[in-house]
């Protein structure tokens, strides 16, 4: 087989996968358009006769899923913007000033990337419980206002700042604070914006913590008042479409017009990880 | 020559200072978060706990619970089941998937963006569409296979036997774009030079993959193994959404054993156990894994 016959072939198995990659996106969303009682039909039909969009009036009057998207979206910000400025300080600390006990504290920090979240997620519950922070914004935003990935991928970046241009920095009588804002972070902007985007998504989809303190419907974030919906709506599977096709929106916009930086941030981290 | 060692100790002094300046917030963040809670989980493994009565110290009584616990012992298996089959399918198809890709065909960028959505799609929200696929009275999957002529169509989720290949068919549909997305990085770090000295030499591709592509993308590989091998001892949400474990806990896994116990019997200490086990699991499989890259992983 010549190299265009064999690149067609590959061609057409790549687009039958990238079906088959979309087509759940594609159902939810034909499924939201659909009246209750169409979904019992056999067998199944892609297109409702009858689209209507009373499913997505329905979602938020039956649930307060505008609240809970409105949450979603607090603390998916709060949670970026601390991130952006707790990891890009300590990275500026561990690549570009020297300190005793820099390297222990850096393997410290990266050793934690090794502890999965579920080990730490009991004692954070009783901790969050204790300070009475249920169903509050503190207890969703303050356990994940930093993180060693983050430290990790700004340090990276930051260490290919050349030092002559602090140092010169220095000499012209620049603190440090100055240097950190004036040079470090406007240089960092693309390593920043990766981070940005890689925490939004992550937050936002975030789960078994905030379902675990929150209580009250007004409180939950939009992939647990889902999962809620899931427990008093199961058979109703317009609504449940409708819920979830809202509820990843933000982050495909986000995941549409970000996605280089996504990605790049992705294998940075990934590969210096190794 | 005094004066300027001075001033250079008295610089170094106020560097030292700042760096813990700028260090603080994370420090302080890391340890209420991250470092403490470490710790306390793993005395509170050894403790019998409700949030409610006082704190009774077992000692080993958990791990001894957890070691003659049948459905423990069953969740042990259902994970490594799901591990064993996922992993390796998952890692097969991103991995031709990249070296189609990498070909250069047309539409690079569109497919990349496909197959990594569902990455970045709220599991919660693939799990409740994937349900609805998979009901098996009015989804699409058995009537696309009662189409195809399937007449003793699989109950899945309903059934002991079908319900977790159900669950590793989304799980490899959701990671595959990850996977897919670092191999891609890797091939295109393999220089495209070396493929044609060997063409030219009269390798064929087939020669090429195995004993260029393959060796070169080691690193890569080895990085995917290990993130997904403990990425799928952590499947939960899929769990919650599609099965809740069931039926008869023939889908109970790790993590939705440490939730069901912590979360819905409030059995804190016996919770912390199964999560010190599930650490225990992830460290040994980083260190294996770690000492295995140096004897195979081909540094280019």
């Amino acid at each position: 087989m010549g190299k265009t016959a064999t690149d067609w072939v590959l061609f057409v198995v790549l687009l039958i996968g990238a079906l088959l990659m979309s087509g759940p996106f594609v159902w939810m969303i034909a499924t939201s358009f659909k009246p209750a009682a169409d979904v019992f039909q056999f067998p199944p039909t892609l297109f409702t006769a009858d689209p209507q969009v009373e499913n997505y009036v329905r979602i938020f009057t039956t649930i307060p899923f505008g609240r809970a998207m409105a949450n979603s979206l607090v603390v998916s910000v709060l949670v970026t913007l601390l991130q952006l400025i707790t990891c890009s300080m300590a990275a500026y600390a561990f690549a570009c000033l020297r300190f005793r006990g820099r390297e222990a504290l850096f393997l410290i920090y990266l050793a934690a990337l090794m502890v999965p979240s579920q080990v730490t997620l009991i004692p954070n519950f009783i901790l969050i419980k204790t300070l009475g922070w249920i169903d509050t914004y503190q207890g969703l935003i303050l356990p994940y206002a930093f993180s060693s990935f983050g430290t990790f991928l700004l340090r990276q970046y930051l260490k290919s700042i050349p030092a002559e241009l602090l140092e010169a920095a220095r000499i012209d009588g620049a603190s440090h604070a100055q240097i950190y804002l004036t040079i470090v972070l406007p240089l960092a902007k693309p390593a920043l914006g990766a981070l940005a985007i890689f925490t939004f998504v992550a937050q936002w989809n975030n789960f078994l913590w905030p379902l675990i303190t929150t209580t009250k419907p007004d409180m939950q974030v939009a992939i647990v008042a889902l999962a809620t919906l899931q427990g008093q709506y199961n058979t109703d599977w317009p609504l449940l479409m409708t819920g979830s096709v809202i509820a990843i929106v933000p982050v495909l916009l986000v995941f549409v017009f970000g996605n280089r930086a996504f990605i790049a941030g992705l294998t940075t981290g990934a590969f210096g990880g190794r | 020559m005094a004066r300027s060692r001075v001033r250079l100790t008295r610089v170094a002094r106020a560097e030292e200072r700042a760096a813990w300046l700028f260090l603080a917030p994370s420090l302080v963040l890391f340890a209420i978060f991250t470092a403490i809670p470490v710790i306390s989980a793993f005395f509170i493994s050894f403790t019998q706990w409700n949030l409610f009565n006082e704190v009774t110290w077992v000692g080993l009584g958990n791990y001894i619970g957890l070691a003659h616990d049948e459905i423990f012992a069953k969740v042990l298996g259902n994970t490594g089941y799901f591990v064993l089959v996922s992993v390796p399918v998952q890692i097969a198809l991103a991995l031709a998937c990249a070296l189609a890709l990498n070909r250069g065909l047309k539409g690079q960028t569109f497919f990349r963006v496909v197959y990594f959505l569902p990455v970045v799609t709220s599991t919660i929200a693939a799990a409740l569409v994937w349900a609805w696929l998979f009901n098996s009275n009015f989804g699409l999957i058995n009537a696309g296979l009662s189409l195809a002529g399937v007449t003793d169509l699989p109950k899945w989720m309903g059934s002991t036997r079908w319900a977790m290949p159900a669950i590793i068919i989304v799980s490899i549909w959701q990671n595959l774009g990850y996977a897919m997305v670092l191999f891609l990085a890797g091939l295109q770090n393999i220089g495209k030079d070396v493929h044609d000295a060997a063409a030219l030499d009269g390798a064929t591709g087939w020669d090429r993959f195995w004993h260029i592509t393959l060796p070169l993308l080691s690193p890569t590989t080895f990085f995917v193994l290990v993130i997904s091998i403990i990425g799928s001892f952590q499947v939960f949400e899929l769990v919650l959404v599609m099965t809740k474990a069931g039926p008869a806990n023939a889908t109970n896994t790790l993590v939705y054993y440490i939730y069901q116990n912590g979360f819905q019997f409030y059995q804190m200490g016996y919770a912390s156990a199964a999560a010190m086990v599930l650490f225990l699991i992830v460290l040994i499989f980083t260190l294996v894994q770690y000492k295995l890259q140096r004897r195979w992983v081909h540094y280019g």
